[in-house]
């Protein structure tokens, strides 16, 4: 038998498809335990490799003959070596390329809907990563919000679609992960905006992104308008596309909402993120599409693999939404949280500007899941 | 520079090699004795520990120098690591050995020592006890201490035998040390 090897974006179909897939994960416990590639449709056995030197005959009955069956690993050497041992006792596997490290970068570029005027809304899926990252475009213009830092993904994907990227920003100052929108404005000539109250520390030229801001994309004037909404850090700002799309940020996600903690300020923000939740997105009308910057598990994907849900759903589902009580909701936010995402204090200084790390410690800081939300 | 028996080059090797070679290399180490094993692969070091836990030897730690991490591990069988019998009679607890005038000394291997021991403790690995006995003091209090127990009341055994009157087996041992800790890097 040979073995198969299986890309980061063909795993990304099968999970937005809903396949069956049997996944050896052989990292170890502790690693697979805090994060592992999520599907609607995925059995899971987790056997480290290093249990496996000897042979792989006590796991063979393990592992089913009347399934797809891929061998996964940090980086790829160790889930070849098991792949190529089950092979040799007749087992037919594939092994993922790249492991974790390139299921963790892989971004899927997914139509939420149209805009005005043959305008486009895309969101790129990062389901290794749970990151959401969103392109506008209307008329060879584009907007792009919270990029990941693959920036290749975003200027490749302008350039197939034939527009130019005039805007680029963050909601917020990214704590979960590392962003791409400085680098993809430089290499565009586009204009970089952050909001100035996440930006006091940061060593780099920005626009302000400012409560009640707007941009048009195109001669159909798609307007792209900035709502301050603070609660997950001081600055955290939404946006209203084309009065049908509500970006969230970090502040709202589909199934729990932002955590106040990440820049050590959780007592501060909890009223900000209180007045934002209960006072200023209920403003706004409930047939918004809400578009968050992350999903925290893979049930919050839509049938098309989008993040996407209405605003009135929200209100009646989301638990976050849901807190009458002010006590209650303070406490909700600041106990109990879950473990900060993986380096996440230097993830801060890289987006401020204030570190430069190479390339595998990048990868290394953005390992693991995301964490950025409170259920 | 961390003492170890064996050293084992797995610079620039990526997972899965320097656990595969780590594991034939094991081969090599007597009974008791530190492998040192120096990898580049960040995941190495929880790869390491992992893999020495399922295979019963004692991960001593790993200490990162430059770009290089040095990982220490002790062979230990199945017979080191059941709960020997301790014979030695004099005892004492590891909450009072602090409050206490004598010598702590310390007869695990130099890198266990190295990642942590209790402050002013001498190290003397048993299997050097025997040659260096003319280092001690037969007339003042010698508390001797490992991680479990066990190596520390052969080691009172030998300082017994040879005169020395003041001698106590320190228990539990290191493994369950909550007090402070001195590190040698």
């Amino acid at each position: 038998m040979t073995v198969k090897k299986i890309t980061a974006a063909q795993v990304a179909r099968k999970v937005i498809e809903h396949k069956e897939l049997f996944i050896l994960d052989v990292r170890n416990n502790d690693a697979f335990e805090d994060w592992k590639i999520e599907g609607h449709n995925f059995e899971y056995l987790n056997i480290p490799y290093f249990e496996l030197l000897d042979g792989v005959e006590d796991i063979l009955e393990k592992i089913p003959t009347d399934k797809e069956v891929l061998v996964v690993c940090a980086k790829e050497g160790s889930s070849l070596m098991v792949a190529e041992m089950l092979s040799d006792a007749g087992l037919d596997v594939s092994y993922l390329e790249g492991g974790m490290k390139s299921w963790s970068m892989y971004l899927e570029p997914i139509k939420v809907g149209d805009l005005t005027n043959g305008g486009e809304l895309y969101q790129f899926v990062r389901l290794g990563k749970g990151c959401l990252s969103y392109m506008a475009i209307s008329e060879g213009e584009a907007a792009i919000i919270d990029a990941v830092r693959f920036t290749d993904v975003f200027t490749n994907f302008a350039k197939e679609k034939g527009v130019e990227i005039k805007h680029v920003f963050d909601t917020h100052l990214h704590a979960d992960h590392i962003s791409g929108g400085r680098e993809i404005a430089a290499q565009t000539g586009a204009a970089y905006y952050l909001p100035p109250k996440d930006a006091e520390e940061v060593v780099f030229e920005y626009k302000p992104l400012t409560d009640g801001l707007t941009i048009t994309l195109g001669s159909s004037n798609i307007e792209v308008g900035a709502l301050y909404s603070p609660g997950h850090t001081i600055g955290s700002t939404s946006f209203v596309i084309d009065s049908k799309y509500l970006l969230t940020g970090d502040i709202l996600f589909i199934d729990s909402i932002g955590r106040p903690d990440l820049a050590g300020l959780a007592e501060d923000w909890v009223g900000d993120l209180r007045d934002t939740l209960y006072s200023r997105y209920r403003e706004l009308a409930e047939s918004l599409i809400v578009l968050p910057a992350h999903f925290m598990v893979i049930e919050e994907l839509n049938e098309d693999g989008t993040v996407a849900k209405h605003l009135g759903e929200l209100f009646a589902e989301n638990h976050g939404l849901n807190i009458e009580d002010e006590a209650e909701f303070r406490k909700t936010v600041t106990d109990n949280l879950p473990p900060q995402p993986n380096a996440y204090q230097q993830i801060r200084q890289v987006n401020m500007g204030k570190m430069t790390p190479d390339h595998e410690e990048l990868i290394e800081m953005e390992i693991g899941p995301n964490r950025c939300a409170v259920r | 520079m961390i003492r170890s028996d064996i050293q084992l080059d797995a610079k620039g090797l990526a997972c899965p090699m320097p656990i595969v070679r780590t594991k034939k290399a094991m081969n090599d180490v007597a009974e008791g004795q530190v492998l040192e094993v120096q990898a580049t692969d960040k995941g190495s070091t929880a790869d390491l520990a992992a893999w020495a836990k399922t295979v019963g030897h004692q991960y001593i730690g790993t200490h990162e120098e430059g770009d290089v991490l040095y990982h220490y591990i002790r062979k230990c069988s199945q017979e080191t690591n059941a709960a020997a019998d301790k014979s030695f009679e004099q005892v004492i607890s590891n909450e009072e050995i602090t409050s206490r005038d004598g010598l702590i000394l310390d007869v695990r291997e130099a890198a266990e020592f190295a990642f942590g021991h209790v402050p002013g403790a001498k190290s003397i690995p048993l299997g050097e006890l025997d040659g260096r006995l003319s280092e001690l003091d037969k007339d003042q209090e010698i508390y001797v201490i490992c991680r479990t127990g066990t190596r520390s009341d052969m080691a009172a055994h030998l300082l017994a035998e040879n005169g020395f009157k003041k001698v106590y087996n320190v228990l539990p041992g290191m493994n369950n040390w909550n007090g402070e800790l001195s590190k040698d890097f």
